[in-house]
């Protein structure tokens, strides 16, 4: 009876442990893709901005627009990773 | 801030609809968006109550570049001229958003209330409810339903797959991702903030940790300006995004 108290014990401990890999999983793969776009989306408009400076402020906008959209799906992880419980 | 502000809890994020342990139920984040309102009222009501022809005093110029900026960078690059009656939403809501999230960085409060999802939610959903209504007094519910569910020139084999997910892109991924950018991204740079300013105090001790005291501290003072613009860029984007989902909704892509 001990021993099997025991083991249960020590099978909440290791889902705590768990828990938290998974966390850190979740939003480390939920932060690749969206770092690589963000990467992408400012690049590109900093290209564009220094082609042309004139269309600076539109391109300003639609980067942001572009940020917000990529940036959606790192946040859809982060609040994952909270939701998350062991 | 009074000592009756500094006795009322933070809210867990978990708790939605449970009332606060201050007077009449409030908590912290209630009092911060009564806070924002009652800022956003007096710029506007002070702002406008003596015009001048050229703009003087803080409440006058805060007013006029706040309604020259959304009507600017958020409507007429996005709407165009069609969309300027929905400038005084768009600047409420812009202005409200500010105030509530400026509090991040505001000594002795230091907390976005946008950290918690009920606000978030809230104006996501009046977000989500007035682009859908656009949509349908505009185009006709059956014109807007068909519009917004079927994108043009996809071949009619591949509709099954499309319409689904155009519905769920559309009408539930939408509000939630409004919701849970603003909220994210408030509640991020919160934690970054209070991460380095107890690194900060505990490495400020009598021992060979004060070495390093100074790189955490000089982190601490640029991540405060940085999420000055993190609350400022978040509102312009809650605001341009509503500005681009009513567009989307009063013109269809052909």
């Amino acid at each position: 009876m001990a021993l099997l108290h025991l083991l249960a014990q020590a099978a909440v401990d290791n889902n705590k442990g768990l828990t938290a890999i998974g966390r850190g999983i979740v939003y480390g793969g939920a932060a690749i893709g969206p770092g690589i776009g963000i990467g992408l989306v400012v690049g590109n408009a900093i290209t564009a901005m220094a082609r042309q400076p004139e269309s600076a402020g539109t391109v300003r906008t639609i980067m942001f627009l572009g940020i917000a959209f990529t940036e959606a799906l790192a946040l859809f992880g982060f609040v994952l990773a909270f939701i998350i419980s062991g | 801030m009074n000592p009756l502000f500094l006795a009322v809890d933070v809210p867990p994020i978990s708790h939605v609809t449970i009332w606060g342990n201050g007077p009449l139920g409030l908590n912290k984040t209630i009092i911060i968006y009564g806070l924002a309102t009652l800022a956003t009222i007096l710029v506007f009501l002070l702002g406008t109550s003596k015009k001048k022809l050229v703009p003087s005093g803080i409440f006058q110029n805060t007013a006029e570049s706040g309604v020259a900026f959304v009507r600017n960078q958020v409507i007429l690059s996005t709407m165009g001229p069609e969309g300027l009656p929905y400038l005084p939403y768009l600047t409420a809501l812009f202005f409200f958003i500010f105030f509530s999230n400026i509090t991040e960085i505001l000594p002795a409060v230091q907390f976005p209330a946008n950290a918690r999802f009920a606000m978030p939610m809230t104006l996501a959903l009046a977000t989500w409810v007035i682009f859908n209504v656009v949509g349908v007094v505009k185009q006709g519910p059956g014109h807007y339903l068909k519009n917004s569910l079927i994108p043009p020139g996809v071949p009619s084999f591949l509709l099954v797959l499309v319409v689904p997910i155009e519905f769920i892109s559309t009408f539930l991924v939408r509000p939630f991702s409004l919701m849970v950018r603003l909220f994210a991204n408030m509640l991020a740079g919160h934690l970054i903030l209070v991460t380095f300013a107890t690194l900060t105090a505990a490495l400020f001790a009598k021992s060979f940790t004060i070495v390093i005291f100074p790189f955490s501290f000089a982190l601490l003072v640029a991540m405060t300006g940085f999420e000055i613009l993190v609350s400022f860029l978040q509102a312009f984007i809650f605001a341009i995004l509503t500005a681009v989902y009513i567009g989307g909704s009063m013109h269809p892509e052909h």
